[in-house]
């Protein structure tokens, strides 16, 4: 009798929480169905999840627009691996010092990296555009790279991972004569795979994401990202509905596959920064 | 004597090595964030229009901050910013933590139903505003149609509504949102030590008063984190502004994040949009202090 009663609760909960699961999913599958059908039926209510006419053209007239989609992709792909590369190197270095490196200064330091984390984009966003505009390098990739490559979040998140990795490991390592370059390149970073995995995740997707920076810097639209070049595309095409959601799902479709994929590190690496933090 | 000697070389080595490893952060840190940060305190006491180069740098004092203080465009968009924050953190916490407590422990199917609510969080929010833009369309859109289906006879009139618009923008962060905070307690909810449940259940509590008495001290952390983070994020609202509304109709949808971004690189008023910046730096400093003093009863 009590068994059944728990089984009665956690199916009545299953089923609201399922509800609560298809109320986020809904838009996506609106937007997947609504990218098959003609423009004339996008409205038709009661809505055709299941579209009653196939309209196969609108992926293909998406992507022959002036709107070069397969060049956002490679660009976004381009900006967002480098930034992750360049992030992921710069903040395991600073990660090592901070977690184990005993330095001068070393906790005033973090404390002061830490504080600026609360710096909203808006202030240094702004001299940095000035600055690269005076260099004449505003209009390009490597702007957008290099503003998003200092971001503290890295360095603090995997510090946390590696101030849990023990010190015997690296006081036998100095026993044996190891200095600081061996012991983090043989035994702290390949234990900090995982942590390291899930940064490099977390600002793949991120940076994949970004649109703020993309809009400031850049100006020429061979050098768009997947974020501008789908603005530029709504602004131009919003009204033909159709193949404006086809649109949108080419440009969500890759981070939902990457996430299908490494959905272990970035759930992990949300917890991880979110809890021990 | 010798010990001693071997000690301070220690100390040098070590101070040593860590400035190596911590040379291109540091590098990086100073020039995109410390000087910017300089750079853009100094530009806000002046009025410079970004085209006109260095000569052209007026110095003004206080001005700009006083501008600002009578800006009816800044006042607005500090109203909505604040109204929209109120709207949409508090609520996704309070969600997040349920939605969470329940999937933890009491339903089929967690895996698949944890990754479907947080799916919204990672998809790109300038597609996805698009979407939510259509499905919003006041007379013929989705959700509208619905609406009178089931007998609204006037529904709301959304992003083409003043009065709407910035209620809409708050549906939607809290869709997008709810997913980041449920993951974040489930991982929070999985450090409660399950004694204090068995403790607590011994002397009589049912679900619902452990909920309250156990599990919501026992995430404390955790409910600190999201909302400190909540807020910051909240007050930096941009895209969905940029993408859907422009801060229309009227100012009703017109925040801070987005006004700095027109008057900075719409109209190069440099030096008050920095200004502006910095308004908006002290607010998040003063809100995430006070969070700080009330919040944190643990010491790291």
């Amino acid at each position: 009798m009590q068994r059944l009663r728990i089984h009665g609760w956690k199916i009545f909960l299953t089923l609201v929480m399922v509800a609560v699961a298809v109320t986020m999913v809904v838009p996506f599958l609106w937007m997947i169905s609504t990218s098959f059908k003609f423009e004339k039926n996008v409205f038709s209510f009661p809505i055709h999840w299941i579209p009653v006419q196939w309209n196969w053209k609108n992926y293909y007239n998406a992507t022959h627009t002036q709107f070069d989609f397969a060049l956002y992709y490679f660009n976004t792909i381009k900006v967002a691996i480098l930034t992750t590369v360049a992030q992921v190197s710069v903040s395991t270095l600073s990660a090592y010092a901070f977690a184990k490196i005993r330095f001068k200064f070393r906790n005033a330091l973090f404390f002061l990296y830490l504080s600026t984390l609360m710096i909203p984009s808006q202030i240094t966003v702004v001299p940095a555009f000035m600055i690269f505009s005076w260099l004449k390098v505003a209009d390009s990739h490597f702007s957008i790279i290099v503003v998003s490559s200092f971001s503290v979040y890295g360095t603090f998140l995997i510090r946390q991972f590696m101030l849990s990795v023990p010190n015997e490991l690296s006081e036998s390592a100095r026993i044996d004569g190891a200095g600081h370059r061996l012991i983090f390149a043989r035994i702290v970073l390949p234990i900090s795979i995982p942590a390291v995995a899930t940064l490099a995740m977390l600002k793949f997707i991120w940076t994949w994401n970004d649109y703020q920076n993309p809009l400031i810097f850049l100006s020429s639209p061979r050098l768009f990202t997947l974020q501008l070049g789908m603005r530029s595309f709504a602004s131009e095409f919003g009204e033909q509905f159709a193949m404006t959601m086809a649109a949108a799902v080419l440009a969500i479709l890759p981070l939902f596959v990457v996430f299908f994929f490494g959905q272990r590190y970035v759930i992990e690496g949300i917890s991880l920064g979110a809890v021990k933090g | 004597m010798k010990s001693r000697l071997g000690h301070d070389r220690l100390l040098r080595g070590e101070n040593i090595a860590g400035f190596f490893f911590l040379l291109p952060g540091l590098l990086g840190f100073l020039t995109f964030v410390l000087f910017p940060l300089v750079f853009s305190f100094l530009l806000g006491f002046t009025q410079w229009s970004f085209i006109s180069g260095f000569d052209e740098i007026k110095f003004l004092g206080l001005s700009n901050f006083w501008l600002l203080f009578k800006d009816f465009e800044f006042q607005q968009a500090l109203q909505n910013t604040v109204l929209y924050t109120i709207g949409t953190v508090p609520v996704t916490i309070v969600l997040g933590f349920l939605i969470a407590v329940v999937l933890h422990r009491y339903v089929y199917a967690k895996n698949a139903l944890k990754i479907a609510i947080f799916m919204p969080y990672i998809s790109s929010l300038v597609a996805i505003s698009v979407v939510w833009k259509i499905l919003l369309f006041p007379s013929y859109g989705p959700v509208n149609e619905f609406l009178s289906w089931i007998g609204i006879a006037h529904p709301p009139g959304w992003f083409g509504d003043a009065k709407w618009a910035l209620p809409a923008l708050a549906i939607q962060t809290i869709w997008l949102q709810l997913g980041y905070n449920v993951i974040v307690y489930m991982a929070g909810l999985a450090t409660v030590n399950l004694d204090l449940y068995d403790a607590a259940s011994i002397d009589g509590a049912g679900a619902v008063r452990q909920l309250i008495h156990v599990t919501l001290p026992g995430v404390a952390a955790t409910t600190f984190f999201l909302s400190i983070m909540g807020f910051i994020g909240s007050f930096k609202v941009f895209d969905q502004i940029s993408v859907i509304t422009q801060g229309g109709p009227g100012y009703s949808t017109m925040v801070i994040a987005y006004y700095i971004y027109q008057q900075a690189f719409q109209f190069y008023h440099m030096g008050y949009a920095s200004a502006m910046a910095w308004i908006l730096f002290l607010i998040i400093f003063i809100m995430t202090a006070i969070q700080w003093r009330f919040g944190n009863s643990e010491t790291p």
